[in-house]
């Protein structure tokens, strides 16, 4: 059926972009992230340090806390367009695919695609277990109102009681397996719907290994701090 | 050869469709896929059945007009369309599932023919160029690289079958837009209606209702013209140049 035509501004490649702009936001977040986490194998004094510092840096330019005020109204904002583009195109995409009741095609053979990614197919429904994640990481280890294992004003001391708890590091697992397979093909798609890919296959692209460098790095620099606690290597 | 056939039919575009299985004994390998359906239908015909409806007309590959799902694959296992499909690619005792070309911009006619108009009025929108042409120019007055000769020739050869959208799991016809926006604007007869070009072929596609591009290349996968990825790049490069534009 023919729509009437919306500005190419507010076009599907445009909200793309958004989504694409939004999703390097954070992940640029997470790569500052990770460094923060990395320094609880400096011992409790640095990790605090750390923790404290980010709430003074930029004083007395800025209030405190300032930074971490603005990171966060940044992220909160990422995340909203990055959902609402996601909620968005989906919708419409599953219109689009002229599915009949739950079906699309009626045959077993080729369900799954022929050059899908794992990554790729699980992209919306990990979007939803990252963000359930989120909520329940900020309820845990920023506002600490949940506190498996003690709550704490030493935010290292927060993360080793949390991490000493099997189910706690194994939750955490999952999360951030599902944050690597998000970027293992999100990266490689936000380069591309903001026009950087110059190869005729998305295999043959550099933005492919540059986006799974980026989400392994990423992975096992998250995996590293809680598994370590757990083992008893550090903490 | 002896083979199965299963064969979405729907009476016309109101109809509820359905699968319905039909035999086939004596398939020779050496077939195309569309005359293997030229032999169901004359069987058919001859049981007093309705003969499956199928869209076919150069039958060698270029014109873009046939074009079915086959076992879940848009134009089957091979890169190319159905008509150049031949049943040697299938084995003795096959069973083959045939659908038509699934998305919401392209409603089924009747069994495997779906309405292609969207992609018409898609080119309608901008896929051309408004300089007068006249004959062929003169070869050396306007020279274009060899590089993008070849590149806009790649795109150029898309022959709007269809495949792309079939095979996209968003129903997107990004691919197909691309190749046009990027045959066109990698040639300089192109460039004057460059920027005019990609915002009225993009509001079109979304207008006719194709979904979105998520760049994982199930379109590429199915395309019988070998049309590369970078082209959908190419068009979010141009669109985000052409916005930026006062």
């Amino acid at each position: 059926m023919i729509k009437k035509r919306v500005p190419a501004s507010r076009s599907t490649v445009a909200t793309k972009y958004a989504m694409a702009v939004s999703g390097l936001i954070m992940v640029s977040y997470l790569i500052l992230h990770m460094y923060g986490n990395l320094k609880v194998f400096a011992g409790q004094e640095k990790f605090d340090e750390y923790s404290h510092h980010i709430r003074t840096f930029g004083e007395p330019i800025l209030p405190y806390e300032g930074l971490l005020w603005i990171i966060r109204v940044a992220l909160l904002a990422s995340i909203v367009v990055h959902t609402w583009a996601a909620v968005t195109l989906w919708r419409r995409n599953r219109v689009a695919s002229g599915y009949q009741g739950g079906k699309r095609y009626h045959t077993s053979k080729g369900a799954r695609g022929f050059q899908r990614s794992y990554a790729s197919f699980t992209l919306r429904w990990g979007g939803i277990i990252i963000i359930l994640f989120v909520i329940y990481h900020l309820l845990h280890l920023t506002a600490n109102v949940v506190a498996p294992g003690g709550a704490s004003d030493s935010p290292y001391e927060r993360v080793v009681n949390g991490f000493e708890i099997w189910w706690v590091t194994v939750v955490y697992t999952v999360a951030v397996l599902a944050v690597g397979l998000h970027l293992w093909h999100g990266i490689w798609s936000a380069l591309t719907t903001l026009g950087q890919n110059y190869s005729s296959t998305r295999l043959r692209s550099r933005l492919t290994p540059l986006s799974w460098f980026v989400a392994a790095v990423i992975t096992i620099g998250f995996l590293l701090p809680p598994w370590a606690i757990l083992l008893g290597i550090t903490g | 050869m002896k083979i199965t056939v299963r064969i979405w039919r729907q009476k016309n575009a109101e109809a509820k469709g359905t699968m319905v299985s039909y035999e086939l004994d004596e398939v020779d390998e050496n077939m195309s896929f569309l005359e293997m359906l030229d032999v169901l239908n004359e069987k058919l015909t001859l049981e007093g059945e309705e003969p499956v409806a199928f869209d076919s007309d150069c039958r060698e590959g270029i014109c873009g007009t046939c074009g079915v799902v086959i076992n879940g694959e848009a134009h089957g296992p091979e890169v190319t369309t159905t008509c150049q499909l031949h049943m040697r690619t299938f084995k003795d005792g096959d069973v083959i599932d045939i659908e038509p070309w699934r998305a919401g911009a392209f409603p089924v006619i009747k069994d495997l023919v779906v309405d292609r108009g969207a992609f018409d009025r898609i080119i309608a929108a901008g896929g051309y160029i408004t300089a007068p042409t006249g004959s062929a120019p003169e070869a050396n007055s306007t020279p274009v690289p060899k590089e993008d000769a070849d590149r806009a020739f790649e795109a150029a050869t898309c022959i709007s079958c269809g495949a792309c959208v079939a095979a996209c799991p968003n129903g997107s016809a990004m691919l197909f837009t691309a190749a046009k926006v990027a045959h066109l604007g990698l040639l300089p007869q192109g460039q004057p209606e460059r920027d005019s070009r990609v915002i009225n072929m993009i509001e079109q596609h979304d207008a006719e209702g194709f979904g979105s591009c998520t760049n994982i290349g199930e379109c590429t996968a199915a395309c019988p013209k070998g049309i590369p990825l970078d082209v959908i790049s190419r068009l979010n490069r141009d669109l985000m140049g052409a916005l930026a534009k006062p």
